[in-house]
């Protein structure tokens, strides 16, 4: 035993050569290496490829499985006991209100890191060939998280809870053809209630953290068959063929933990700062005023205050679709590496940026004070007027910045693509602000947090 | 555990060419192997789409009408919404005597529709749909006029079909119920 102990060393500090199999530290290493490459590209370690953003993303998930193991152990899935129980959790638990606040908020910040994720692969060019499968990989997990977080949201049954799951549920209704089947399938009924809870419950605490954990597995060794990351160059660097390599111990792991032990400090101090919200109980015959879906569905719910239901949906899902298939357009696959593809790439994105920065504002008050105190067309039906007008408007808007930017920017057709996404990344991150700020009683623009 | 005994790397067994068309034992059971698996996960899937299928019919029996008690009819004045929680509908007795039930779902997204006395409005907190007292719809985001249910009146005594809701574009004067003359 005092041998065994002796013969232990740090696992990150460098090792004698010729050491026991069976040492811990041995083992320790054959695990670690078992899902960590031993060499990664020097080049790939740089900050500013990564921002450090999927290994937060790694924490964020860990963090989720532990509290939510912890809160399993308290939460009661039914209507009448659920917000009760967690009332008594929140009072009666030691470190019952940390630990549900800390998977408050890591969901929550987990969605945000998710999101910048995401940007920061699709800008770098990171979703091209070899990485195209996993770019669809990585879509499918933020799907999932998504799905975690709403159905988790239903779970402590209050107000907020009840009635932003409701009008999530009542978009479902309107995808075409089989809407209000799935959506009795999800909710296991024709209103939320008893069933509605069942479902989410076992979803949230059974089907979608396994989902999640055996599809990050696939993420990473789809990672160290690209390879490892996306090298980062210049873009007027080939992309090199054997890049520098340095040794992933300590290279790698001593940032990895950097990064770890900082999102668990950060995710720590907001949770023993500001407390998860938990309204009034249940009441399935009051909607609050206004009612508001959770922010990551808030630019969806001021969609639908414009557009008519099906063509907010059905416009949310091509934009969703053009995302997914994004790296099997033609033409799409010389930039990987390069920040925003070129210098000009980054000068339209820019632009991009800047132009839907002002359109979604004007847009949304032009809709609110102009055309609707005039009551728009009031003689044609809503799928019309709110629907396929707006939406063929749109279509125009889309084709004219097309226009605009390979007429008068001569801009290539990666960078014209990687244009249309930030134009409509940055509307609809527009949308969710607008609605969470700006929409008071009656869903009137106003100052919300007053 | 034991050391696996190191296959032999070279000398692999000969195997006799076979003739175009023919199957290999090997094959062949491999290929039974992977029929058995197939069928296996056939039937896996077949267990989880039957278990959460939703049930057809909810508990109880599915023809039986859940009518709700509303109240005599004197009970209405003329030009009043009357809610009921309990049966999540609103009895409107309208300006010339006719009675409507209205469902107090909101057609858009669900949310509960209140009635504000002063505005004369059903006002929807969640996307500022609002319906008149028909349930006509005045303002989108709502794609169509509240659903209603049917209205029974026996002995004078408003009985309201809660079990079945019927779903309209608009309003229709034949949608509402007269109190039988006579
Ligand atoms: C639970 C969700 C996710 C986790 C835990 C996760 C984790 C990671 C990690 C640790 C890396 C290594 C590089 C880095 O830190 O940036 C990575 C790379 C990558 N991720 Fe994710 N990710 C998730 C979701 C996503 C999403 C939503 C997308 C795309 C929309 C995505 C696409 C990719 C791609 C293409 C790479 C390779 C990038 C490169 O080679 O430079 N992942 N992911
Ligand atoms: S649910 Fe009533 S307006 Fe959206």
């Amino acid at each position: 035993m005092i041998e065994k102990l002796r013969s232990f060393s740090f696992p990150f500090a460098s090792h004698p050569r010729h050491e026991d199999p069976r040492s811990p530290h041995r083992i320790f290493k054959t695990l670690v290496f078992h899902i960590r490459p031993r060499m990664v590209a020097e080049r790939t370690l740089r900050f500013t490829l990564t921002f450090g953003l999927g290994g937060m993303a790694v924490v964020l998930v860990l963090l989720q499985l532990l509290t939510g193991t912890l809160l399993k152990f308290a939460y009661e899935p039914f209507p009448a006991q659920a917000y009760d129980s967690l009332i008594r959790l929140q009072t009666e638990y030691t470190f019952g209100q940390f630990t549900r606040n800390i998977h408050f908020w890591s969901a929550n910040i987990l969605v945000g890191v998710l999101l910048l994720h995401g940007l920061r692969v699709f800008l770098t060019g990171a979703f091209q060939p070899p990485r195209r499968a996993n770019w669809i990989v990585g879509l499918i997990l933020f799907v999932l998280v998504l799905a975690s977080n709403l159905t988790g949201y239903l779970l402590p049954w209050d107000q907020l809870a009840f009635w932003a799951t409701t009008i999530c549920l009542g978009m479902l209704e309107y995808i075409p053809g089989i809407g209000s089947l799935l959506q009795q399938w999800v909710m296991g009924g024709s209103q939320i209630g008893a069933a509605t809870l069942r479902n989410f419950f076992a979803l949230h605490t059974a089907v979608l953290p396994a989902a999640i954990v055996s599809l990050m597995a696939y993420h990473f060794w789809r990672i160290r068959r690209a390879g490892g990351l996306v090298v980062l160059r210049s873009a007027n660097e080939t992309p090199a063929e054997k890049p520098a390599m340095v040794p992933s111990n300590p290279h790698l792991l001593m940032r990895e933990a950097a990064v770890a032990l900082s999102v668990a400090a950060v995710v720590s101090a907001v949770a023993l700062i500001f407390d998860a919200p938990l309204g009034a109980a249940a009441n399935p015959g009051l909607s609050p005023n206004p009612t508001k879906a959770p922010w990551y569905f808030a630019g969806v719910q001021e969609m639908l205050v414009h557009f008519h239901p099906t063509f907010a949906l059905m416009i949310v899902l091509a934009m969703g679709l053009g995302v997914f298939i994004l790296p099997y357009l033609g033409g799409m696959s010389a930039s990987a590496g390069v920040w925003f593809a070129s210098a000009a790439g980054r000068r339209t994105a820019l632009f991009a940026a800047a132009a839907a920065g002002v359109a979604t504002p004007l847009a949304v008050v032009l809709d609110e004070y102009v055309v609707g105190a005039s009551r728009w067309m009031p003689d044609w039906p809503s799928a019309v007027s709110h629907g396929a007008i707006p939406a063929v408007l749109l279509v125009f808007v889309l084709a004219g910045l097309v226009a605009v930017l390979t007429k008068a920017f001569g801009s290539s057709r990666p960078e014209a693509a990687q244009a249309v996404f930030v134009f409509l990344l940055v509307g609809f991150v527009e949308l969710a602000a607008i609605c969470v700020f700006f929409r008071v009683e009656g869903m009137k623009l106003g100052w919300a947090l007053r | 555990m034991k050391a696996k005994p190191s296959k032999p790397a070279a000398a692999p067994v000969e195997v006799p060419p076979l003739k175009e068309g023919t199957v290999s034992r090997r094959g062949f059971f491999n290929f039974l192997w992977g029929l058995l698996g197939l069928a296996a996960l056939v039937e896996l899937v077949w267990i989880a789409v039957s278990f959460l299928r939703p049930s057809k019919q909810p508990s109880g029996d599915p023809k039986a009408a859940t009518v709700a008690l509303a109240g005599p009819v004197e009970s209405f004045a003329a030009g009043t919404v009357t809610a009921f929680q309990r049966g999540q509908f609103y009895l409107v007795r309208l300006d010339d005597g006719g009675f409507l039930a209205l469902s107090c779902k909101c057609t858009h997204l669900g949310c509960t529709v209140p009635w504000v006395e002063k505005e004369k409005k059903f006002l929807c907190p969640c996307h500022a749909s609002a319906f008149d007292i028909t349930g006509n719809l005045i303002t989108a985001p709502a794609p169509r006029a509240l659903d209603m249910f049917r209205i029974i009146i026996e002995n004078n005594i408003l009985k309201v079909e809660t079990s079945r809701t019927i779903k309209r574009s608009g309003f229709d004067p034949k949608q509402v119920t007269y109190l039988q003359k006579g």
